[in-house]
């Protein structure tokens, strides 16, 4: 009767106003591999977390093997035979394979010992499971794919039995992750329980033998694999949302004023985050690019704003070259008429100790309207600050103030005044809403379209799909680093969900 | 025969002025290779050598100096270990009091107990370490060369000294052969991967200050007590920072650190030898250059122009706990 | 995910919390003095008395000060691009070569003020070059700006040493420095300012340098807080990523930071070469420019906070003098561990207390909300 591995019983977490982890209940066979997928923000990460005793929950049980355990600690999940591998490795880099191996789990004060014990145990570990590895060889290296095996041989030496993968294969090739997919395989015929978070739907379907879906850190939906479609999961995992109202005509694309042929851009890890990626932005049109966090598309953004240097390939703006495998330089961008609001305001796009004023003229505080001769014209600064606040009703209405007292939809506002009414030729905007307040989103949204009708190129970059559909003309997918698909914004979302997830050929899946 | 002599002599004492930035800078490898930089060494070297030197004329007893050397520097370590692994201070500026605290402590405190303008009293017999003759010593002076090199320059020594050389091994033994050496390296590597594997990054740490804290305190202890019979004011003079230098450029590995004071032990013994004199190629050198040559050198070596000193890859960064 | 503080007043946070810790750092201090067996408050009355009680000890009080402006702005400069420059000492000790070789080569000839706008100029840029190398390399090799400028400081130190042994010394003496300046190589005392208030300040080196650091303290301010390139520096320091996106180029603001600092601690040399000694010593210094790590970390970093925090330093140099002779216990090497005490509870442990003030005064907030619900009811 005893073959649930793993089971969670009103698991709720809150990190003071986000509520990660809203009374999760869930229970894994032994000897599955059970899929956890759900959106970036869903609350996998955190509740794998909790599992291996990073976090504590702050109301519910965990029970390994029917037995209540409390696991304050990794030591304590390592215990109860639980092993986690990273989404970031947990690897010392200028280590061996050994010694990372051993680290925790070295038995003895000297490791002589214990070396010749983890040799002989490893060798066992590789035969067993054919995970061959030089346990001699330095982690920085070898290839991403195999350090990825020593993660799992290192769970695997502490005795787990229970082994949670954290979105595995972000950083491995097709060719990679189809191997590690063999390994669970073989793992899980060993009898090893295998938990498997992903937001890949083509990886579930591959491998699980069941999927539970989380969104918005609720567990929607558990089902088995074989009795389940793409389809539905996709709609699981997204939702049905009511799409948000925004007025919006239809569009008049003019010129193309961004072009982007071949891009690709390398991490500092070496993997290639933006592969070979082309597409084309007019004027008066706003070209959205949906996607999970994280495949790619925060790198694309920073290497057409001049911030991240690019392997190969070009991009014009406005007929003209940027120089991004070379020398762009962001200040020069702006004076070529390419605004961008990033990705990440408090750390990019904003200075939270400046005050409003002061940010309000980030990266233009060399246009002369600014400057008297090298000093600041702090005047003009402030009053050209109180314009914009004005007319983009930030609040509370005071230049002065430091930015870090606004709220996330004010500091927003801050960045777009400041983008927006330069009047830029193109404007590049990353995750405009998030973090932000309904109130402030429907203004975003709104500035957005009139960017647009005035004849700017828009590239809109964003995890919510929804925002995407209500407000691109057209919609490009990026997966793993590539456009897998464009579509019509009002494509339905199960087939975006699919794109999304790395169904490439759609209309194949759907029959 | 003379040069030999000359050498020999310059030898000897370039051991006895290498002693201290040994242990000092093992003291650092410790904490540093733990991801805790320290640039009080220097503080805590001073202080011991105070606190060695005060105690032991005070209790009559060698031992009981070293021991409140000891003592002492490891509490200025766990100060630092509070500010940078508790508080999550900034390393530097915590490194930096502690050094000004030691700076003005012992002369304040030296003067008020002693009134002896910041010295402690000369220690006498049994209050500081002798030095040992190895033995057949006397007997073997006088066989050419090799007779002079074992009895001058490998026996008289400290028994200090000897502690000092073999802890060189002895460290390099603990870092890479026992559990606690692989997990020193780990966590200043990477204290994601030692949380990971269950092992608290807090009292890794911990205890890699306290380390560094008793190497700085026998340090100290050579200093007031065997190099010389008790404590002066500012008698480091600069000798914790030469050990950081030596430190950073041996790429934090403990054989090379030895290689490194030694170094820097004989640039300063050629330095107080050679006043005055003229070298055979390059004619006179300054003695001032000479005496900044370590930091010269250690410069260079940071500038990546000679190899490249890549610190533990967690140094100066406080442990968050996040993902 | 993490919210490491909650926001508190801004009197706390600027005001009430560094306060506290300097409090402690202070009150740490006493216990030292009560180990060596002497009253704490009466030291502080005699450091006080020693410092302000009459014309000659606010004189020397002032000095110093001066000192402490110049190396604690340079400290502050640095601070505000994210830096930590402790090779004060060091570009103030090089430093003295640009103030001493104007006054050998023109105190014949010019007149005090050129050989003073020659002193600024050459004290300014020596000190800068010897930062410019440590800043350079941090920028463009990534080596750390905090252990090249211990190891410049050091250097400095044997550069001065060779240079005033054995190329300044007039022939025939003994002493390693330069030979006395003429007249036109000395600055006026500012004995006028003190007439005024009707104080005579007697035999006290206070002088014109010191209007000079106050001019810079306002030159600090304005180029931080009023100009492009400040804008710049303060951007680097508070988010690097920041200033990438704003398209600032790092390198060269590292660079030219660095510079300004080494120039500010360089411009330390004029007081003590050309407003005291009149003439260049071994080790003039004296430690001035770690004190200024003191003063900016006690002045926040903004110049409304370093003029006062070098006053007090000042104050207890000067005072930390007078002591001793009541006090034989207490020689001028308190104040290096108050200095030491300063760093540690201003710098390394600013944030000990704030988690408990930030408790005290949520509920004290949550005890309002309690009284206004029960006044509701």
């Amino acid at each position: 009767m005893n073959d649930i591995a793993i089971e969670l019983k009103g698991i709720d977490k809150k990190f003071g106003l986000v509520h990660a982890n809203k009374n999760i209940n869930l229970s894994v066979r032994k000897g599955t591999i059970h899929g956890i997928i759900g959106e970036n923000g869903a609350g996998k990460s955190t509740l794998m977390s909790i599992l291996y005793g990073f976090y504590q929950a702050d109301t519910g049980d965990i029970f390994v093997d029917g037995r209540k355990t409390v696991i304050r600690d990794p030591n304590a999940a390592i215990a109860a035979g639980i092993g986690m591998v990273h989404q970031h490795f947990m690897l010392v880099e200028n280590f061996t394979v050994l010694e990372n191996i051993m680290l925790g789990a070295e038995e003895s004060q000297i490791l002589n010992a214990g070396i010749t014990k983890a040799r002989q145990e490893l060798k066992r570990l590789e035969e067993e499971y054919e995970l061959e590895v030089d346990p001699d060889a330095i982690i920085e290296e070898l290839p991403v794919g195999l350090q990825q095996r020593v993660e799992i041989l290192k769970a695997l030496y502490r005795g787990a039995e229970i082994l949670i993968l954290d979105e595995p294969t972000g950083v491995l090739t097709p060719a990679e992750a189809d191997h590690l997919f063999r390994i669970l395989e073989q793992l899980k015929d060993q009898g090893k329980t295998i938990l498997l978070i992903t937001h890949k739907l083509r990886e579930i379907m591959a491998v699980t033998d069941e999927v539970s879906v989380m969104r918005r850190g609720e567990m929607v939906a558990t089902r088995t694999t074989a009795e389940t479609s793409v389809e539905e999961l996709a709609e699981l995992m997204v939702g049905r949302r009511v799409l948000l109202h925004v007025e919006k005509g239809p569009a008049s694309p003019g010129d193309v004023l961004l072009s982007v042929e071949n891009l690709t851009v390398r991490d500092s890890r070496g993997v290639d985050m933006v592969r070979n990626v082309s597409f084309n932005v007019r004027a008066g049109e706003i070209v959205g690019i949906a996607g999970v966090a994280g495949n790619g598309q925060s790198e694309l953004l920073q290497a057409i704003s001049g911030i991240r240097r690019a392997v190969t390939g070009k991009v014009l703006l406005q007929g003209e070259p940027i120089h991004v495998t070379g020398k762009a330089d962001p200040s020069d961008l702006r004076h070529r008429g390419l605004a961008h609001v990033p990705e990440d305001r408090q750390h990019m796009g904003l200075v939270l100790k400046f005050d409003e004023s002061e940010n309000s003229i980030l990266g233009y505080h060399d246009d002369p309207k600014y400057l008297k001769g090298m000093f600041l014209d702090i005047d003009a600064i402030r009053n050209d600050a109180a314009d914009k606040i004005e007319k983009y009703d930030i609040r509370p209405p005071n230049p002065r103030l430091k930015t870090a007292n606004f709220s996330g939809g004010n500091q927003q506002k801050i960045v777009l005044a400041r983008e927006m009414e330069r009047d830029p030729a193109v404007l590049v905007i990353g995750q405009p809403t998030r973090g932000v307040d309904v109130g402030a989103i429907e203004f975003i949204h709104k500035r957005i379209i009139e960017m647009r009708d005035a004849g700017k190129a828009v590239l809109l970059v964003s995890v919510e799909l929804d925002e995407i559909r209500s407000l691109a003309d057209r919609v490009l997918v990026m997966f793993d680093g590539r456009i897998v698909g464009e579509r019509a914004p009002d494509t339905s979302e199960g087939e975006l969900g699919l794109l999304m997830a790395g169904v490439e050929d759609t209309k194949e899946a759907a029959q | 025969m003379e040069y030999f002599d000359t050498l020999i002599v310059i030898l000897q004492s370039t051991v006895r002025v290498s002693v201290p930035l040994i242990l000092a800078a093992l003291a650092g490898l410790y904490s540093e290779r733990a991801g805790i930089f320290d640039i009080g060494l220097e503080g805590k070297m001073l202080a011991a050598a105070f606190a060695g030197g005060a105690a032991a004329s005070v209790y009559g007893s060698a031992l009981v100096g070293l021991g409140a050397a000891v003592f002492v520097s490891v509490c200025l370590a766990l100060v630092h270990g509070f500010a940078s692994i508790t508080q999550r201070g900034n390393q530097i500026v915590s490194g930096v009091a502690i050094n000004f605290i030691a700076l003005g402590a012992t002369v304040i405190l030296g003067q008020a107990w002693f009134r002896q303008g910041g010295r402690t009293p000369q220690l006498g017999e049994g209050e500081r370490f002798t030095t040992v003759e190895l033995p057949f010593a006397a007997e073997l002076a006088d066989v050419p060369i090799l007779g002079s090199i074992y009895s001058n320059l490998l026996s008289g020594h400290f028994l200090l000294t000897y502690f000092a050389f073999a802890l060189v091994p002895f460290t390099w033994w603990v870092l890479y052969r026992t559990r606690f050496g692989l997990r020193l390296r780990a966590v200043g590597e990477n204290p994601g991967a030692v949380d990971t594997a269950g092992i608290s990054v807090i009292w890794l740490r911990y205890r890699a200050v306290i380390c560094c804290g008793i190497l700085c305190g026998i340090a100290g202890a050579y200093l007031s007590m065997a190099m010389t019979a008790g404590f002066v004011k500012g008698m480091t003079a600069g000798k914790g920072f030469i050990a950081l230098a030596a430190l950073i450029f041996a790429k934090w590995k403990p054989v090379n650190v030895m290689f490194a004071c030694l170094l820097f032990g004989f640039l300063d013994a050629m330095s107080i030898r050679m006043q005055g004199n003229a070298l055979p190629i390059v004619g006179e050198v300054p003695v001032q250059f000479m005496q900044a040559l370590p930091y010269i050198l250690t410069v260079i070596l940071l500038a990546g122009f000679i190899g490249k000193a890549i610190p533990p890859r967690a140094g100066g960064v406080p442990y968050v706990k996040e993902r | 995910m993490s919210v490491p503080y909650a926001k508190l007043p801004a009197w706390v946070d600027y005001g009430l919390i560094p306060l506290i810790n300097l409090a402690v750092a202070f009150a740490v201090a006493g216990l030292v003095v009560l180990a060596v067996g002497e009253s704490p408050v009466r030291a502080a009355g005699l450091m006080i008395q020693g410092a302000f009680g009459y014309g000659e000890g606010i004189g020397f009080t002032l000095y110093y000060a001066t000192n402490f402006i110049f190396t604690g702005l340079a400290v502050a400069v640095a601070f505000h691009c994210g830096l930590f420059n402790i090779g004060g000492e060091g570009q103030a000790y090089v430093a003295g070569l640009g103030v001493a070789l104007p006054c050998l080569w023109l105190d014949q000839f010019a007149p005090w003020y050129l050989v003073f706008l020659a002193a600024i100029v050459g004290s300014a840029l020596a000190g800068a070059a010897w930062a410019l190398i440590p800043g350079w390399l941090q920028a463009k090799r990534g080596s750390h700006v905090v252990i090249t400028t211990i190891m410049f400081n050091f250097i400095a130190s044997s550069l001065m040493v060779y240079v005033l042994v054995d190329v300044l010394k007039p022939a025939g003496s003994m002493a390693p420095q330069t030979r006395a300046f003429a007249e036109s190589g000395q600055l006026p005392r500012l004995d006028w300012m003190f007439s005024w208030a009707g104080v005579d300040m007697g035999g006290a080196p206070f002088n014109l340098s010191f209007l000079l650091a106050l001019v810079m303290a306002g030159v600090v301010w304005a180029v931080i807080w009023r100009t492009r390139l400040g804008y710049e520096i303060r951007t680097m320091g508070h988010s690097p990523r920041a200033a990438a996106y704003a398209g600032i180029r790092q390198s060269r603001i590292i660079i030219i930071t660095m510079m300004m600092s080494g120039a500010l601690a360089g411009m330390m040399a004029l007081n003590p070469i050309m407003g005291d000694q009149h003439r260049m010593q071994l080790d003039f210094v004296g430690g001035a420019g770690f004190v200024g790590i003191a003063v900016a970390l006690m002045g926040r970093s903004h110049p409304v906070g370093i003029v006062p925090a070098a006053i007090l330093f000042g104050m207890l140099y000067q005072g930390g003098a007078e002591i001793s002779f009541e006090m034989p216990q207490i020689s001028r090497d308190m104040i290096t561990i108050i200095q030491g005490l300063v760093i540690l509870f201003a710098g390394a442990l600013e944030n000990m207390f704030r988690p408990a003030i930030t408790a005290f005064f949520a509920t004290l907030g949550g005890a309002r909300a309690d009284k206004s619900i029960a006044a509701a009811e």
